[in-house]
This record gives structure tokens, C-alpha cells and sequence, in this order.
């Protein structure tokens, strides 16, 4: 069952119950757009341009922000085609039994990952483990030459020794905050408990 | 979801959850690779009373492709044979460290039974003339995916032809047809109908011609030889020239129609035709798509946590 109703514009339902209260914007839409554009040239400069780079967004956040990246990137390079796939990692977790797993949508690889230089492209860069999933799930496609990280949000508490390459913005967050991620902005706040559901 | 046991205890909002988890599971099987570590360390045990040659290799593929562990136990090498009881049978197994029981049995009822007696998940394989739910999903993720019907069966028409009285595949299909919202149409002879089809989603024709130019999806069931015996039906020549599928009526589907069968085929009696040679037959991909629906279900019976959650249905 959802949580209960929204009861002010400060107030969504997140997807695993209770309330989520809106502490403040950090990024508006304006924000992101600039965020991803230096991101797109720093995949760039890093690559010394695109050849064998394809974008791979984990699902479900990372898959707009995959496509907005490479749609940049073809502008700022006109003539380019990034190839950009999806990754679900929800078999890989290492955290199986332990939470309720809602599979985001298929993986799709769209190319043969063998010698290519992947970005994995997340919303939100917490404690690793979503990362070090998907570094298991690539395993299966092929074999990269390198494998990058670009996040929109790197908000800390690793909990494995994962680094970002590529970071929209730095967001220092108490572990009890909650990051939410959606193209119109990036804001944080606090999850409520509506009662019946244990935290 | 702690047991999966009949298509009524899953539900519609269950339903559409296996199915959605089926597609994930479809794109592991179709990689180079088809293995996932999801269900590394949990241990399944099939339990067959009962013959089976591909439930039994389907449900141990797909535990495979998840990394669980499997064992399988069947009667005829068991020491069921020396008259030890199921309830100390499945105690037994149970004692070794079993996180889910494949159960299928002749008698109705049983995994139910065995869910009083064990803490792990049961699934039922087939129980008697009662219910096989995994075989109605895999039929689901057929129907949906060869029929692109993602959001449900609103609107298409379904005919299961055959055998229904003693048929557990076509009650579990009954429901779980109708209640993904499509109409469903049992064509039979009466001495093969249940007794009673009071309280089913269903209508009921008695020549496959009737149906046979304007069903969706025609499901042939196995016409049980065994039940030549009982005299329901006056020959298999008889049966096949009003229910089974010969080629003047292949000739008179529509070009979308799926044609499906459970397995195993009785050639010339059912199927009249080659089903190779029909251009609507999804046999083997029901069989392809068993190993999918069987992983989802695995998955979400010991890998989702949803049990932890407080199952919603």
C-alpha cells in the first residue's frame, strides 16, 4: 500500500512508504542542465573524445540522466552518437533478503562491451553498494577497458571503496536525509514513517 | 509473498508482479551468460509424487540461473518406499536446511499441508486435479508477451478446449485469464466439465467450431488417455473430429491467434496438426517462457524481501 496522502506542496510519497518532507531545493532544472553540461565535457576531455565510450544510466534514476548526457554531449560535439544502455542491478545487491526489491525497468546493453570505455551514469552517489552491483552486473556483458562514474549527486557515507569521476554537486547530508532526484530538481529532505511501516 | 500455492492466494496486483519480474528474468536467459548471483546460498528441494519431465527440469533451471542450490526428490528412489509418512518426509528434508519446497503431488490440497509443517517457501508444481499456478503464469507471459498485452488482457478472447473436469492447469488458467480481464471460453464435452461452474469467470461452448474463427488465443489441453477408461468420451476418433485441432479448422484461425499447448502432446488426438507447421503456435515459447516465470517467481518468494515488508494483496 502507498503511503498516506500528500498533505502539503512540501510533501510526496515516496515509493516505500511514509512521507517525504522537503527541507530545501539544491538544484533547480536550470542547475541540472548546467551540471550535466560541464559532465559532458569533462567526459570529453578525460576520453580525448568518445571513441569506444558508451553511457550505461542504473536503473531507475541514472537512465534520464544517461540520455540527457548524451543528447549534450551530441551538441557540444556535433556529428556524435554516444550509445547509451540501461543496467538493473537488483540481482547483484548484496543486501538480498535484507529490504524489499522492486526490479527497476530491463537491462538493456546495446552494444558489446568488450574493449569500451563505460560511464555509469547514477542520480545519487550514497554508500557504493548500488556501484559495486553494477560493476558485477557489467561483468556479464563483456569485458570494458575502463569503467568511469558519473553521478548528479554525491551526498557521502561510502560504505566501499567507490570514487566518482564525474560529480554534478557535492552534497553534504546526515545518513537519516533523503535525496530525492527528478529533472525539474534535486531536493533534500527527511522520510516519515506513517506508523505501520517500520523503518 | 511467502508461498505461491494457488492463482487465487497471488492476486491481480501479484499477478502483474511476476509478470513484470518474468521480463527481467527473460533478459538474463537471453545472455551469453544466462546466471545471476541472486539467490546464492538458498537451497530448493523438488519434491515430485508425481511424474514430470519438464515442470521438474524447469523449476531446477531456473533456481540454477539464480545460483541457488538444488535437490531433487523423487518416489521412486525415496524411502517412501519404506512407508515413511510425507509429514516425516518433508520434516526430514526440512531438517537439512531448505528454503523452498517444489511440490507436486496427486492429491489436492497437499502443498497447503506442507506449509503447516516447514517454515519454507512452498510452491506448488501441480496438486491433483486442483491448481498449477507457475503453469498459468508461464501461459500469461506467453499470451502477454506474443500479444504485446503488457497492461492486461482486456478485451482479448480465450478458449481452453479439452479435458477441463480433470484439469488443474485449466482451473489456474481460468483465473488467471480472467482476472488479467479477458474472456474465457471452456469448449468441452459435458462429461468433461466439473460438475459445477457455478462462481467461474467463464462461458462454456461444446464444439470447437464455434470458437475456433474468433478466439484470440485457442488452448488445447492434454486429452488424458488414462480417462478412456471412465468412458467420458466415446473414442479418441470421436473426440478429435468435435474437439481437437485438425488442419480445415487450423485453416479457419485468424492469422493473430495463438494456438498453446501445457505439454505433453497427444499427436492426432488434440493436435490434429503439426504445431510446426502452425504459424500461431507458441509451444515453445511457452516452454522457454516456464523458465522465466519459474526464476520470478523463485526471486520473489526468497531473493525480493517482500515477505519482510508486509506483503500488500
Amino acid at each position: 500500500m502507498s503511503g498516506q496522502e500528500p498533505n502539503s506542496d512540501h510533501v510526496v510519497t515516496p515509493p516505500v512508504g511514509g512521507v517525504f518532507r522537503i527541507k530545501a531545493e539544491v538544484l533547480g532544472a536550470d542547475d541540472i542542465r548546467r551540471a550535466v553540461t560541464r559532465i559532458a565535457h569533462e567526459i570529453l576531455e578525460r576520453n580525448k573524445g568518445l571513441d569506444n565510450v558508451v553511457l550505461i544510466g542504473l536503473q531507475r534514476g541514472g537512465v534520464w540522466l544517461a540520455k540527457l548526457l548524451a543528447e549534450t554531449i551530441s551538441r557540444v560535439e556535433p556529428g556524435t552518437n554516444v550509445p547509451v544502455g540501461a543496467v538493473d542491478v537488483s540481482m547483484y545487491r548484496d543486501d538480498i533478503g535484507l529490504r524489499p526489491v522492486s526490479p527497476g525497468a530491463v537491462t538493456d546493453i546495446p552494444v558489446d562491451l568488450d574493449g569500451r570505455v563505460v560511464v555509469l551514469v547514477d542520480d545519487v552517489l550514497f554508500t557504493g553498494r548500488t556501484v559495486r552491483a553494477a560493476l558485477d552486473a557489467l561483468n556479464e556483458y563483456g569485458r570494458p577497458r575502463m569503467v568511469q562514474l558519473a553521478v548528479l549527486i554525491d551526498r557521502g557515507h561510502r560504505e566501499l571503496p567507490i570514487r566518482p569521476d564525474f560529480v554534478g554537486k557535492n552534497l553534504p547530508s546526515s545518513s537519516d536525509e533523503d535525496v530525492r532526484v527528478t529533472p525539474d530538481g534535486v531536493v533534500i529532505g527527511h522520510r516519515e514513517p506513517t506508523g505501520e511501516v517500520a523503518s | 509473498m511467502k508461498h505461491l500455492r494457488s492463482i487465487d492466494e497471488l492476486g491481480v496486483a501479484g499477478l502483474h508482479r511476476l509478470l513484470d519480474l518474468s521480463d527481467h528474468m527473460a533478459e538474463i536467459n537471453r545472455r551469453p551468460v544466462p546466471k545471476v548471483p541472486a539467490l546464492r546460498g538458498k537451497t530448493v528441494v523438488s519434491l515430485f509424487f508425481e511424474d514430470s519431465t519438464r515442470t521438474r527440469l524447469s523449476f531446477e533451471t531456473a533456481a540454477k540461473r539464480l545460483s541457488a542450490d538444488t535437490m531433487t526428490f523423487s518416489v521412486s528412489t525415496s524411502s517412501v518406499n519404506k512407508g515413511e509418512s510425507l509429514r516425516d518426509t518433508i520434516e526430514t528434508v526440512a531438517a537439512m536446511g531448505v528454503d523452498a519446497f517444489v511440490v507436486r503431488h496427486k492429491s489436492s490440497g497437499v502443498p497447503w499441508q506442507i506449509s503447516r509443517w516447514t517454515d519454507a517457501a512452498v510452491v506448488n508444481a501441480g496438486d491433483g486435479w486442483h491448481e498449477h499456478p507457475t503453469q498459468a503464469l508461464l501461459d500469461c507471459y506467453t499470451v502477454r508477451t506474443a500479444l504485446n498485452r503488457p497492461e492486461g488482457f482486456d478485451g482479448l478472447h480465450i478458449a481452453i478446449v479439452g479435458d477441463i473436469k480433470h484439469s488443474r492447469v485449466a482451473r489456474s488458467n481460468v483465473w488467471a485469464f480472467a482476472a488479467l480481464g479477458a474472456r474465457v471460453t471452456l469448449v468441452a464435452p459435458h462429461t468433461l466439465l466439473p460438475p459445477s461452474l457455478e462462481g467461474w469467470p467463464v462461458d462454456v461452448a461444446h464444439s470447437i467450431d464455434d470458437v475456433v474463427d474468433r478466439v484470440d488465443v485457442l488452448y488445447m489441453l492434454r486429452m488424458q488417455r488414462e480417462r478412456m477408461h471412465e468412458a467420458l468420451v466415446p473414442s479418441l476418433r470421436e473426440y478429435t473430429s468435435r474437439f481437437g485441432l485438425t488442419p480445415a479448422r487450423a485453416d479457419r484461425l485468424q492469422a493473430h491467434t495463438l494456438v498453446m499447448h501445457p505439454g505433453p502432446m497427444n499427436r492426432g488426438v488434440e493436435m490434429a496438426v503439426d504445431p510446426a507447421e502452425l504459424p500461431g503456435s507458441v509451444i515453445t515459447q511457452q516452454v522457454t517462457n516456464g523458465v522465466s516465470v519459474r526464476m520470478a517467481v523463485l526471486f520473489d518468494l526468497l531473493g525480493s524481501g517482500s515477505g519482510l515488508a508486509g506483503e500488500a494483496s
